[in-house]
């Protein structure tokens, strides 16, 4: 009679799970950014969720919700500590930010605390000097940064987050010693800061520069990327410029759910979103804001973790 | 003289109707608590995505413009300020709302808007390239100056004693430091999750002005309801007309530090306001009145924080770098139809970018006229209640306080401050102060230490900071100001000494 039951309570157990999934989504669901509102992330966010009411996509709106704060750290904690794992509340990432932050520690997440669905966005990081800069390539920074440690000032979004990472990388590659100036404020906090010639010279996103550059207020002399982008094909990645820079500074965007988050729920994100990041509407916006798309499935992306935990650890462990 | 080419895009059909639906729904939108000028644009960006770039940007700007006129209608009436730019409107403004001249405080903030925020697009149309060299001007050393030029406000803001102003702006300043710091990330007083991105200064202003007056009202209890209905007296428009312009001092001051000021990136918007109410207190003839319901106050503040829109938008349109959290968010707007800010915008869409700058011109107007149209209307609210009116304004400082972020942490935050502040009132403390310490600590601190560290690579601090032009005559202007202070300062002390000695 026992064996009965449990049978029965797991035949039960199936329906419900297999019901869900392909019931799933039956209400709109809700995305947390935990950036502000108009930021890169954001911005970029509401247009590659903006099909996902289609038929051919989930079926069911996604709102966008913004946490912002701490550099990304208090509505990644709050995912984590806080968003029910029912599949109905969704994240954007940033990474290496949340890994770096990780590292650091003082926040209750780690690489194992969520589950990544599917990458949107990649916008590497590229270092810029101010139109009117006597640097014209990554040599010349090079050289000026050896002939005087310490004195070059470069300007970056914070701590921890890809342009400080790629500052460090461009150290350690060429043995210099730059000074990185964190700005509160952001990437156009650090922007204005090369633009105005406060500082020398400044890492960015190459979504910012890209603009700045149209603008005729900067130079891009490198990208801190394996490949050159298309956005920008006349600049020379760091790599062909002698500097052994990889793309550990790349801010991939994308999303993600709680650990704990139902199997079946995760599968068929999983293999929705990708097809609704490739629809062509979005795209097009997305090109034209001047934003570039990165596509990678959940395996990608799992693998693309596990390489930044671990470059990221040998890179933050001297610090 | 471009500009004047595109004005027929705004008064195509579909064009208007986006400008007067963006203008009234700005209009709700700012006048309730908790949301800002910054959201109310944010919320306002995902209907910009089935419209053409010029009128998406149309709907923009004057929501834009009309938010931030629409912040002091919760600011006078029910002393919520909708945002740090309303801070220095409660002041004058709700005292006089508490008097039943509501109407006239209403009337006159729509006006002074209005002459304010014309004279900032004008700037903006006119003198667009030269105000962008005077925006990229102010780096590090120069925001650190002017920060601490507004922390030497703080002891003459709104307080009876110049030593009760300063530590209030003291627990202002130890209330900035909380949470993750910016640039060295490190962690201050996080004793719970909630803290962990700082006091959310909109929480924050609608804790410490709101639920201080909340309390009072319970605190009367039910006994005396009805015995102090407020008359609500009726005021023609052509009088407020009349007073503005008998008030041009006022007037003036607050535009032209709105202007100068709103153009600094970063610091602009939320200052703007109370600087220009300090300024204007401080070359008044009428000095006294400031606090008790005095009309250069309501004129100083709001033209000074619609003056300060036009600029604001000048490092945006010309360098591509947006100066405030609005203009961010403004960005996004145009990125989304594939137009880059800079040079771009003004060779290659023209009709975009003149038409958005036309439109907040023409919002500026018919935010003036919809204001007016709903002062005498919207003044009736002093008459409901106290004990309604206390239940009202606790459910809407809650409601505003949590959809800044939808979280429950910037209630609590809120509700603390609150009753704190209640006690602090007691002793004669003021919440004015207080905020402008927890604006400015930030602002000085982000500042003093990016400096010190480009200060450190190249020329040495002491170089960095107190040499150059600008320093020079920054640190000239913080010398002045707290001479002054420590000037009124003692010969109030000596007319008050004979006073007491006569008595």
């Amino acid at each position: 009679m026992k064996r009965l039951i449990a049978g029965a309570a797991m035949a039960l157990a199936g329906l419900t799970g297999a019901a869900m999934a392909e019931e799933y989504p039956e209400r709109p669901l809700m995305m947390m950014v935990s950036y502000g509102a108009g930021g890169a992330t954001d911005f970029q966010a509401r247009i590659v969720t903006m099909t996902a009411g289609n038929e051919d996509a989930l079926g069911m709106p996604i709102a966008i919700i913004n946490k912002p704060g701490a550099g990304g750290r208090v509505g990644w904690n709050w995912f984590a500590t806080q968003a029910d794992p029912d599949g109905y509340t969704l994240a954007a990432y940033n990474v290496p930010h949340f890994i770096a932050q990780s590292i650091k520690g003082g926040v209750e997440y780690s690489a194992d605390s969520f589950e990544p669905i599917a990458n949107w966005g990649a916008d590497p990081a590229v270092f810029v000097v101010g139109a009117d800069s006597e640097f014209n390539s990554m040599e010349d920074v090079v050289a000026f940064a050896k002939e005087n440690p310490g004195k070059l000032t470069v300007s970056g979004a914070g701590l921890f987050v890809g342009h400080h990472i790629a500052a460090l990388q461009i150290d350690k590659a060429a043995g210099t010693k730059m000074a990185y100036i964190p700005t509160k404020g952001g990437g156009a906090a650090a922007m204005k800061a090369v633009i105005a010639g406060e500082v020398m010279g400044g890492i960015n996103n190459l979504s910012d520069a890209f603009r700045a550059q149209e603008a005729g207020n900067v130079k891009i002399l490198g990208v801190a990327d394996l490949e050159r982008n298309a956005f920008l094909p006349d600049v020379p990645t760091m790599m062909e410029q002698g500097l052994d820079v990889d793309n550990s500074s790349v801010n991939f965007r994308g999303v993600m759910v709680p650990k704990g988050t139902p199997p079946e729920v995760i599968e068929k994100l999983a293999a929705t979103v990708p097809e609704m990041f490739a629809n062509s509407r979005v795209a097009k916006k997305m090109e034209a804001g001047g934003s570039p798309m990165h596509i990678m499935t959940r395996d990608e992306v799992i693998e693309m973790w596990a390489q930044r935990q671990q470059t990221l650890n040998e890179l933050l462990a001297g610090l | 003289m471009e500009f004047i080419y595109y004005f027929g895009e705004v008064f195509t059909p579909l064009s208007f109707m986006l400008l007067l639906g963006g203008t009234i729904g700005g209009l709700i939108l700012g006048a309730t608590p908790g949301l800002s000028p910054t959201m109310a644009v944010a919320l306002l960006i995902p209907f910009t995505f089935q419209l053409e770039a010029a009128q998406g940007l149309i709907l923009l700007g004057a929501a834009y413009t009309s938010t931030v006129a629409g912040g002091a209608v919760s600011a006078i009436l029910l002393k919520i300020p909708g945002a740090p730019a309303n801070i220095a409107t409660t002041l004058d403004g709700h005292t006089m709302a508490k008097q039943g001249q509501g109407a006239r405080a209403l009337q006159l903030s729509f006006l002074a808007s209005a002459v304010g925020g014309i004279f900032g697009v004008l700037l903006l149309i006119f003198l667009t390239p030269v105000l962008a060299q005077w925006a990229l001007a102010f780096g590090p050393s120069h925001l650190f100056w002017l920060a601490i030029l507004g922390v030497t406000v703080i002891g003459t803001l709104d307080s009876a004693s110049v030593v009760k102003g300063l530590l209030s702006g003291c627990i202002g300043l130890w209330l900035a430091t909380i949470g993750f710091d910016d640039i060295m990330g490190a962690q201050r007083f996080i004793f719970h999750p909630a803290l962990g991105g700082g006091i959310n200064i909109i929480a924050a202003l609608i804790g410490l002005f709101a639920i201080p007056q909340v309390l009072t009202m319970f605190a009367k209890g039910r006994h005396n309801t009805g015995a102090e209905v407020i008359e609500v007296q009726r005021h023609s428009i052509m009088a407020a007309f009349k007073e503005l312009f008998s008030r041009t001092r006022a007037l003036s001051i607050g535009t032209l530090t709105g202007s100068i000021i709103g153009l600094i990136p970063g610091v602009g918007g939320q200052i703007a306001g109370l600087v220009a109410y300090d300024q204007t207190k401080k070359f008044s003839a009428e000095k006294d009145k400031f606090g008790t319901g005095h009309s250069e106050g309501v004129i100083a503040a709001e033209s000074a924080n619609n003056a300060m829109v036009g600029p604001s938008l000048v490092p945006l349109l010309t360098l591509s770098i947006p100066g405030s959290p609005t203009a961010a968010v403004l960005l996004g707007g145009l990125l989304i139809h594939g137009i880059f800010p800079g040079s771009d915008l003004f060779d290659n869409h023209p009709d975009v970018a003149w038409t958005f700058i036309n439109s907040m011109l023409i919002g500026q107007v018919l935010m003036c006229i919809f204001g007016l149209y709903v002062a005498g209307l919207a003044a009736r609210v002093a008459q409901v209640p106290q004990s309604v009116m206390a239940a009202i304004v606790l459910a809407l400082s809650v409601f505003g306080a949590y959809s800044v972020q939808g979280s429950m942490g910037d209630v609590y935050v809120m509700a603390c401050l609150g009753i704190g502040m209640f006690f602090l009132e007691r002793f004669g403390f003021s919440a004015a102060p207080l905020v402008l310490g927890l604006i400015l600590g930030p602002i000085a601190e982000a500042n003093f230490i990016q400096g010190g560290m480009i200060a450190d690579a190249t020329v040495g601090k002491a170089s960095y900071f107190m040499t150059g032009g600008l320093n020079l005559f920054l640190i000239a202007v913080v010398l002045a100001s707290i001479a002054y202070s420590v000037w009124m300062e003692l010969r109030s002390r000596r007319y008050t000494t004979k006073e007491e000695a006569q008595a």
